[in-house]
């Protein structure tokens, strides 16, 4: 479960300060799927960094699983990043010289799982995202656009993360694949209780999760069921 | 991370770039194989500096006349001219000094030397039996002088291989002929084995006759001495020996003040480590050159690291983001720049030790590989990568993985 309370972040660049988040809080209850939405510049991908455990706010907490992650040394932010949070990115960063398998073992490297258990994590991770199996000990750079994503994706599955945070998962990929990519989230969310949080500036993207986070100017504007016909009508206004 | 871990990641980033990583290498081999060879040509030269020294006979205390003292105001004669050391001084020591292996009593001088029909001009030492063990002389052929020859004048020479080749024609037997020295005939009773020439003093161009021989016949009826040439037995009482023919030469010549002694007594150790000194001092000088080279390696290996954390700051990004602490980051960069340098070090041994190998084999020189400059070596590559790699891994490490995700 992930509690946010009040959150700020102001970035100081000599006599600039420049708020980028002004105060935020939300709930997000296991199981649950969450876009955060925002144009650019809407202080999103702030939060998606303090989410991450990747950056601490200014002010205000951030509860993960019971773990005050809001105010931890770069060390014990390493530790929640490898124990409890999965990262999708939007350049899919995977490591050129390596197979599909040794990037999703990755984590587990840095975990020290003994081998043979990282190998059947890390197989099991990527049946999960949908990769055919012939392509497990294919070089990253060998994989289509769409293959990439699912072994990125099998990736942030692999250390069985409280939390999977994908950060405009589509937004290198044509709509037919990132159609497919995100299929593949939402199985991941109903057939086995994955939480996940979309970041995304698209609200056809947005569509896919249940719930929306509308974020604009670093202050939550609206936040309810992605079906909602407001939240919908709201975030095409913004467009 | 465990170490096997770390190792399969730094061999797949070593092999990403193949190219720059072997001419990253090569500065590194360079240097290590260059610091192996100048040692090792430093050492093999003080070897054999050592050795020709030591062919001169082991454990050797050489005495010489001194100057002559004259009275009044004329001037001192030439030093070694002396008449100071007699058979008896020769006689005194050797009974008088503790830890004497040998005594040799020698006179020396160059005469013209003829056989049939050839002629040289060599130079002839009257010499007793212990000339043979106190300066490492064998005989290849027939006999050295003995002690009855020397007693009984009888007219006998041994002569040196060079020698023998000046006087007789290759394939006549030596042993047996008879030479004319100073117009005297002297029967040729063996010929010693070859030592080689050290610089202007060439051993083998030597002829040895009894000493009572040249001192009746050659020098003219003297009974003084021109060297003393004594062995002690072991090579740690040299100082002690030295002493104490110094003491026992001062109170027999009557000679109060050291300073006006009318002999002089050189210690071979002496010799050894003043050579010594000056080979030593010239391998420090060729190893500080090629630890240049190595110097220069070492900064080749940073210059790489450098680049390669530029332009892997998205992977370090990645992997701080999925749970690497900056302790992993920097062990992995650490091993990647202490791989280069500790192959390159491998290889590097591995060419000094050939070419030192082939220096040898082809007799330019006599290099010896020290098992201790292969560790130093070693160890120094290993320190290289380190000192080198630190700052690299330090920089990698620090990246935030915010920024590090976002490089272009």
């Amino acid at each position: 479960m992930i509690e946010v309370k009040n959150i700020t972040k102001t970035y100081v660049n000599g006599d600039n300060e420049t708020h980028a988040l002004r105060g935020v809080s939300f709930t997000i209850d296991d199981g649950e799927f969450v876009a955060i939405m925002g144009p650019s510049g809407s202080g999103k991908s702030t939060l998606m960094h303090i989410l991450g455990a990747l950056d601490t706010p200014t002010s205000g907490t951030y509860h993960l699983d019971k773990h005050d992650v809001s105010t931890l040394s770069d060390d014990e932010l390493a530790d929640i990043r490898r124990n409890r949070i999965g990262f999708v990115f939007q350049s899919f960063n995977l490591l050129p010289r390596a197979t599909a398998l040794r990037n999703v073992m990755l984590p587990l490297i840095y975990a020290e799982v003994p081998e043979k258990e990282r190998i059947k994590h890390a197989k099991a991770a990527l049946a999960n995202a949908g990769l055919d199996e012939d392509r497990y000990n294919h070089m990253s750079n060998q994989l289509s656009g769409g293959q990439i994503q699912r072994v990125a994706i099998a990736r942030a599955l692999v250390n069985n993360p409280a939390l999977i945070l994908a950060d405009e998962p589509t937004g290198n990929l044509d709509s037919h694949t990132g159609d497919i990519v995100l299929g593949t989230f939402q199985r991941l969310n109903k057939e086995y209780k994955r939480t996940i949080i979309l970041i995304t500036h698209e609200r056809e993207v947005a569509e896919h999760a249940d719930r929306i986070i509308y974020i604009k100017d670093g202050v939550i504007v609206e936040d309810g069921n992605s079906h909602d016909k407001r939240i919908i009508s709201h975030a095409k206004r913004k467009e | 991370m465990t170490t096997r871990d770390i190792l399969h990641e730094t061999f797949s980033a070593l092999t990403a770039n193949k190219v720059r990583t072997s001419l990253t290498m090569l500065g590194i081999i360079i240097g290590i194989s260059s610091v192996i060879i100048m040692v090792a040509i430093g050492q093999g030269a003080q070897g054999s500096i050592q050795a020709n020294i030591q062919s001169l006979g082991s454990n050797l205390i050489e005495i010489f006349p001194g100057a002559q003292r004259s009275f009044g105001y004329g001037a001192s004669g030439g030093r070694g001219n002396a008449q100071t050391l007699t058979p008896d001084d020769a006689t005194a020591i050797s009974t008088q000094v503790a830890n004497i292996a040998d005594v040799s009593p020698e006179v020396s001088g160059r005469y013209q030397v003829t056989a049939k029909g050839t002629n040289t001009n060599t130079s002839v030492t009257g010499v007793t039996a212990a000339y043979a063990s106190v300066h490492n002389v064998q005989v290849n052929d027939g006999n050295f002088i003995t002690d009855a020859d020397s007693k009984n004048l009888s007219r006998v020479a041994v002569i040196g291989p060079t020698t023998a080749s000046d006087l007789f024609a290759t394939g006549t037997e030596p042993v047996g002929q008879t030479i004319t020295i100073k117009g005297m005939p002297f029967k040729v009773v063996g010929v010693t084995v070859s030592k080689g020439s050290s610089g202007f003093n060439n051993q083998d161009d030597a002829i040895y006759v009894p000493l009572q021989d040249a001192q009746l016949f050659l020098l003219g009826k003297t009974t003084y001495l021109s060297t003393l040439s004594i062995s002690a037995v072991s090579p740690d009482v040299m100082t002690q020996v030295q002493a104490d023919i110094t003491s026992l030469l001062l109170q027999r010549h009557n000679i109060s003040d050291p300073t006006a002694a009318d002999f002089n007594v050189l210690n071979q150790a002496s010799i050894v480590s003043a050579a010594s000194s000056v080979t030593g001092t010239f391998t420090i000088l060729l190893a500080a050159v090629a630890g240049i080279s190595l110097v220069v390696g070492g900064i080749g290996i940073m210059n790489m690291m450098l680049t390669t954390v530029t332009e892997r700051t998205r992977e370090i990004g990645l992997r701080k983001a999925i749970g690497a602490k900056r302790h992993d980051i920097n062990v992995q960069f650490i091993t990647e720049a202490v791989a280069l340098t500790v192959i390159g070090g491998a290889i590097g041994v591995l060419l000094g030790w050939g070419a030192s190998y082939t220096v040898t084999a082809l007799g330019i020189l006599q290099a010896s590989i020290s098992m201790s400059s292969v560790l130093l070596a070693f160890g120094v590559s290993a320190a290289i990568g380190i000192v080198f790699g630190y700052y690299p891994a330090r920089r990698a490490s620090r990246l935030n993985p915010i920024e590090a995700l976002r490089y272009e």
